[in-house]
């Protein structure tokens, strides 16, 4: 096979063209790390230039995976991006589920039954369960202790995703909740067998914390690595976890009060000094946050119909309008705008990606710390590729 | 505050300024605030530091694309028919020029109220249209700005580093736009249905190969 | 040779086996994946290596981050159109002897992502692959399906003649051309040696002329 076809091209792709140069006038090395790199999670690229050890200046650079979800939602029914919704941030599908679903009762003003908010809960707060956990396993693999924590995180994520496979027939790819509703009820003995896992889980996290929190490498890795002050995380826009790590109060689910949120008695956690360690301490702290609304919420929960039965989920045409739903996922804000112009397909689809917001401060954050902790920072923002392209 | 408060506010405070309320059919009631171009970076400005409006957070930032669009409407005329005066339906057609819009969903992370949804349009829906950049005010718009101007081909007059950011830098065309033409790869489509079948024919139709593979 | 006095011959303690047959069975077992996820599919395949399914039984736990030292490279996820490049080119960087495995519909075709402006209409329009696992995701049990067809497939090869594999001969190609961003599109869209319908019937299936609109919507 002739490689003329390689051969003959130009500097296609400048990144890779000039991956590695040495500019021998200012003693600065610019590389490009990713998109195919063990720490970028999955297919993100950052362009870094490094003065020695240190990070001078840092660009992200999207796009590997930019799979026109919203082009593809535009052309097809309100029904039918719901599988896509999924495929957003696909650790977190039932969240991404409740966000379209939210935005879309709210353009098309339905009511969703008592029980399907409390299943709906439920399933969110299970996945921020196994969204957290996993997330810290892999930010512990960037830090070098290769294997085991993330083995300790999947375990627990295993026995969530059984749960997830009970009610909804998929793993990972749920497409579980409908306008106004959820698809099916709970199966029998799913609660007890939720209640098993929700009541085994602090055993997780304490032989979690008990492993890792005091450990001498992880404190000097994380403490005082990549601070976010809280008004650039402001400016920012950033969301979530790491906007309350830096100390600034802000969780949609007592902000909006979506959903049934406001009968839970739960805090929220707040971190200090909004450096790694804080980041991930906070994801420890939502996490027993989480456990208490479960237990409350798999407790409370009655019998009762799952879905409005004025929701038409075939045939569904809501009134021209716009509407902007957006609900705390396990990343930060999740938002869907949508634009109705009466046909069976949105006129406008738009996802607001917390993964990709987040990423604004990324450079401010690693600016002066090294190589070694950028990557660590970066595992601290939790991004999920498949949102932040889309 | 409401819109009506808001809008009468930035009136009173930016001279000249003349935003105006779009209203939203939908049960959401998420009714919008159009500003015009001139004035939008100070009303954005205002906006983001009046205290009690303290918008501090720029959510989300998305574009859109509105077609030309042609409004018939049957209207009574009255002709002379064979001497004879008589009413005629005549049609008379309306064209609205399309154009684009830049879409700003507001909070306020301090105060805890929102959102306030800010709109600006452009003039036409050519490949060169401007309208200011928020980026300066809140930081969280930057990518979101890169993104509209990659898939719909607004260029934000002040972004601080305006390039494609999901396409690659040698790409041509905004593919978000209603009218954009996607590649034809159609060639092989074992179970078309729907728009795919739609294309796949279209395809055949274009390629004839004389061993039918072409399909 | 004859099996029947292979067993024989393990019974009374003599075990004979052929140069090819040891070859193989010490590459099948011991197959190095790319530490290379794109998309969805990727937790599944990190979901594979964790304790419950644990891909370490089957000799695949060394996952490496470098090409050149990787053995299969798994495309686990969706392949833009921007990514493709760098996927031929992680592909070309690989020694001989390597292997693919497509995991998922968008590997294999571009799966739900399929159409629109840039999503690739599958890996192999650009480089060879050896097993397809379809599903969206696939579970990490297809995943290890795939992988003890992959051995199977390593098992059988033939270390002379005309059917030895690739990676013994001089006249195959083992690195193909990396595709370039054009205006509008890849450039080409596909490696035309490597891709052509596969439309095994003496005529290709007539599309279907409309559809059938009742119960959609």
């Amino acid at each position: 096979m002739s490689t003329s076809m390689e051969a003959s091209t130009p500097a296609a792709h400048q990144g890779f063209a000039d991956a590695t140069m040495i500019d021998h006038e200012s003693d600065l090395l610019q590389i490009s790390l990713g998109p195919h790199h063990p720490s970028t999670h999955g297919v993100f690229r950052m362009d870094v230039v490094l003065d020695g050890e240190r990070v001078v200046k840092l660009k992200p650079v999207f796009g590997y995976l930019h799979r026109n979800h919203e082009k593809i939602a535009e052309s097809t029914t309100y029904l039918a991006s719901i599988p896509y919704t999924d495929r957003l941030d696909y650790m977190c599908s039932l969240s991404n589920n409740w966000a379209y679903a939210l935005s879309v009762e709210k353009l098309a003003g339905l009511q969703v039954p008592e029980r399907a908010e409390y299943i709906r809960v439920i399933a969110a707060e299970l996945t921020r369960l196994q969204n957290h956990a996993s997330t810290i396993g892999f930010l512990m693999q960037e830090m070098g202790a290769s294997g085991t924590p993330l083995m300790y995180a999947f375990r627990e994520r295993e026995k969530i995703l059984d749960l997830f496979e009970a009610l909804t027939g998929s793993r990972m790819m749920c497409n579980y909740m409908r306008f106004g509703g959820c698809r099916v009820d709970l199966p029998a003995g799913w609660l007890d067998q939720a209640r098993k896992t929700v009541d085994e889980y602090p055993r997780f996290l304490d032989e979690f914390e008990s492993l890792l929190a005091s450990n001498e490498i992880l404190l000097a890795r994380t403490q005082g690595v990549g601070v976010l002050p809280p008004k650039l995380a402001i400016q920012g826009g950033v969301t979530g976890p790491i906007l309350r790590a830096s100390g600034v109060n802000y969780d949609i689910r007592k902000v909006d009060r979506y959903g049934i949120y406001e009968r839970f008695d739960f805090k929220v956690p707040l971190g200090e000094h909004g450096d790694v360690y804080d980041r991930y301490m906070i994801r420890m702290l939502e996490m027993r946050e989480s456990l208490k609304i479960l237990d409350q919420a798999l407790h409370q929960i009655t019998p009762g119909p799952i879905i409005d039965p004025k929701a038409k989920i075939r045939g569904f045409r809501p009134k021209p309008g716009e509407a902007y739903g957006r609900i705390e996922s396990p990343k930060g804000e999740l938002g869907f705008y949508l634009i109705s112009d009466g046909t069976p397909n949105p006129y406008r689809y738009r996802v607001r990606p917390p993964s990709l917001i987040n990423l604004t401060v990324l450079e401010d954050m690693c600016l002066g710390s090294s190589l070694a902790d950028t990557v660590v920072i970066f595992g601290t923002i939790d991004i999920v590729l498949g949102e932040v392209d889309r | 505050m409401n819109l009506e408060e808001i809008k009468s506010t930035l009136e009173a405070a930016i001279p000249g300024c003349s935003p105006q309320i779009v209203t939203n059919g939908s049960p959401s009631g998420q009714h919008s605030l159009l500003l015009d171009r001139e004035h939008a970076f100070v009303a954005a400005m205002f906006l983001r530091d009046d205290p009690t409006l303290c918008l501090d957070y720029c959510s989300n930032v998305t574009g859109l694309d509105w077609l030309d669009t042609e409004t018939s409407e049957k209207v009574k005329v009255t002709q002379l028919v064979d001497g004879v005066e008589k009413e005629v339906d005549e049609v008379r057609k309306t064209r609205t020029p399309g154009y684009l819009e830049a879409v700003y969903h507001l909070y306020s992370m301090q105060k805890k109220h929102g959102p306030l949804v800010v709109r600006l349009r452009t003039e036409n829906r050519t490949d060169s249209v401007h309208l200011p950049s928020f980026t300066p005010i809140w930081r969280s718009a930057e990518f979101q700005e890169r993104e509209v101007f990659d898939l719909f081909g607004i260029i934000f007059d002040g972004h601080p580093d305006l390039r494609r950011i999901l396409m690659w830098d040698e790409f041509e065309d905004h593919p978000m736009r209603k009218d954009y033409v996607e590649p034809d790869d159609y060639e092989y489509e074992p179970t078309p249905h729907d728009a795919v079948l739609k294309k796949a024919l279209e395809h055949r139709n274009r390629i004839s190969t004389p061993d039918g593979q072409g399909a | 040779m004859d099996q029947q006095l292979k067993i024989e011959l393990s019974q009374q303690g003599i075990f004979a086996t052929t140069m090819e047959e040891l070859y193989n069975w010490g590459r099948k077992n011991s197959v190095w994946p790319l530490t290379f996820g794109l998309a969805c599919c990727a937790i599944e395949m990190i979901a594979t290596t964790m304790a419950r399914y644990d891909l370490a039984r089957f000799g695949a736990e060394v996952f490496r981050p470098s090409p050149r030292q990787a053995d299969l490279m798994i495309v686990a996820g969706t392949v833009t159109k921007k990514m493709a490049p760098q996927v031929v080119r992680l592909y070309n960087q690989m020694p001989e002897p390597k292997y693919v495995i497509a995991m998922g519909a968008c590997a294999i075709s571009g799966g739900p992502f399929k159409q629109g402006y840039s999503v690739l209409k599958g890996i192999d329009r650009y480089i060879p692959v050896d097993v397809h696992i379809p599903g969206c995701p696939p579970r990490p049990e297809a995943l290890i399906d795939a992988f003890i067809t992959l051995q199977k497939k390593i098992d059988a090869q033939a270390l002379t003649g005309e059917a030895r594999p690739r990676h013994l001969r001089d006249d195959t190609p083992s690195e193909f051309p990396v595709p370039t961003y054009g205006a509008h599109d890849l450039q080409p869209a596909k490696n035309p040696t490597l891709w052509h319908i596969t439309t095994n019937a003496t005529s290709p299936k007539p599309l279907p002329t409309g559809t059938d609109e009742s119960g959609r919507d």
